[in-house]
């Protein structure tokens, strides 16, 4: 009896997982909520709700509220409710957070992944080191404006924060 | 109905209420009661939301798209560091109020942000003479607020620290240019720095409420940040060929609700909506 209660709180935590890994962000479509490592933690409560602990990019990034309200519709639709999403702060999310396979759909989109302050920053189109910074702020809280000097394309790079 | 309600943990903020304006910092203890905590979480969240409205006006007017985005993607974050503040503020009140009642429904003297940060953009120099100063300030602040004992106030402000870190280097290399630039910017950055140099003193003024907060392990004493910001701004200002202001006397307490004309109006024009459709929603 015990054991069939386990696998199946194991069953709806698993399978919620998979959802996540579906959930896009509103302004980076290519990466999910799990490649920019939003996710802190997933559980079940004794109430029998699944309480989901998302981190928020930036402060005042906009698209918070979205990538939550799209965790609450992706889990309830997936038939996982009642769902109970809540922010997390501390500690504060990193762009280290965001994972190997995160970094190399970002480069694959265009957009060069964060890199430490003052390092070199990689054209995402022609791999060229031979870049420079157009403007420290972009089009989201999250990216920074570079151009490539070799093949002349600017594009946009994940500030590391 | 009185034994009730001291016996809910829930109205905690309730029985502090009553004093509360004008009683704040006056005792000990004050760092240990909801009120005297508020006013504190007030102080910080007043300086983001005045920056952030300020900030917001360069919006469509700024001398270049890319300082267009930078100006509005620092008041967004500063934005966004006001409403988690603001939220626990309206917490710690338990009066029911909601973020947006504190932000739209307090007059210039419920207002508790240092002067500065509501001083007028003027041109470009004044602006960003004003972020480098209190750039530099806030990211003493939050690295102080970060170990803070109140875990609400450390989570913003570990996240808001490496914001703020990115926001000082975008004012810094912005103020190095100008005073190291063309004689017109040098001299109009200079002209700024004249101007809005008063204005930082307040910051590192000391009250009771501050050393009741410091004294708890909430804060840090603003006195050890004074150091650092100095040493700080001086390294920019010695890049950027500025030079150090004489300290003048000064008679603004953004921080007790005192404040200067510009303050009224700004509030006028951020909460117009509120106090005219009250209640209006998205």
């Amino acid at each position: 009896m015990s054991t069939g209660a386990v696998l199946l709180e194991r069953g709806r935590i698993e399978t919620a997982w998979a959802v996540l890994a579906r959930v896009e962000d509103p302004e980076i479509p290519v990466l999910s909520v799990l490649d920019l490592g939003l996710i802190r933690a997933l559980e079940e409560t004794g109430a029998g709700a699944l309480r989901v602990a998302v981190s928020p990019t930036y402060t005042g990034c906009p698209a918070t509220e979205v990538i939550r309200a799209r965790v609450d519709a992706a889990l309830t639709r997936a038939g996982l409710g009642p769902v109970e999403v809540y922010t997390v702060l501390a500690p504060a999310w990193s762009t280290d957070w965001i994972t190997a396979e995160g970094r190399s759909k970002l480069t694959a989109y265009g957009i060069a992944p964060p890199t430490p302050h003052g390092s070199v920053v990689i054209c995402p189109r022609c791999r060229s080191s031979d870049t420079e910074l157009l403007s420290a702020f972009g089009s989201t809280p999250c990216k920074a404006l570079h151009r490539c000097r070799a093949c002349l394309e600017p594009f946009e790079c994940f500030k590391c924060l | 109905m009185s034994t009730s309600a001291a016996g809910r943990t829930s109205t905690a903020g309730r029985t502090s209420t009553a004093g509360s304006t004008s009683t704040a910092g006056n005792t000990s203890t004050a760092g240990n009661t909801s009120a005297a905590r508020l006013r504190y979480v007030l102080r910080i969240a007043d300086l983001s939301l005045v920056l952030g409205q300020r900030l917001g006006e360069w919006v469509g007017h700024a001398p270049a798209l890319e300082e267009d985005l930078g100006l509005a993607n620092i008041a967004l974050d500063l934005l966004g560091q006001a409403r988690l503040l603001l939220a626990y503020g309206a917490e710690l009140e338990g009066r029911g109020r909601s973020e947006d009642d504190l932000a739209f429904l307090r007059a210039p003297d419920e207002y508790l942000n240092p002067t500065l940060v509501e001083q007028p953009n003027g041109d470009f120099a004044q602006t960003i003479v004003r972020q480098v100063l209190i750039d530099a300030f806030q990211l003493a602040l939050f690295e102080g607020l970060a170990t803070s004992r109140d875990e609400r106030l450390a989570g913003v402000a570990g996240k808001a620290v490496k914001e703020t870190r990115y926001h000082l280097r975008y004012s810094a290399d912005w103020l190095i240019r100008l005073g190291d630039g063309t004689e017109e910017s040098h001299t109009r950055a200079q002209a700024a720095l004249e101007r809005l140099w008063p204005h930082t003193r307040e910051l590192f003024e000391e009250d009771a409420l501050d050393s009741d907060m410091a004294a708890a392990g909430i804060a840090p004493r603003l006195a050890d940040l004074r150091a650092g910001w100095s040493a700080e701004i001086g390294r920019i200002l010695a890049e950027a060929t500025l030079q150090r202001p004489a300290e003048r006397y000064h008679r603004w307490a953004g921080k007790r609700g005192e404040h200067g004309e510009h303050l009224g109006y700004l509030l006028a024009e951020m909460q117009w909506m509120q106090r005219t459709y009250p209640g209006a929603r998205w």
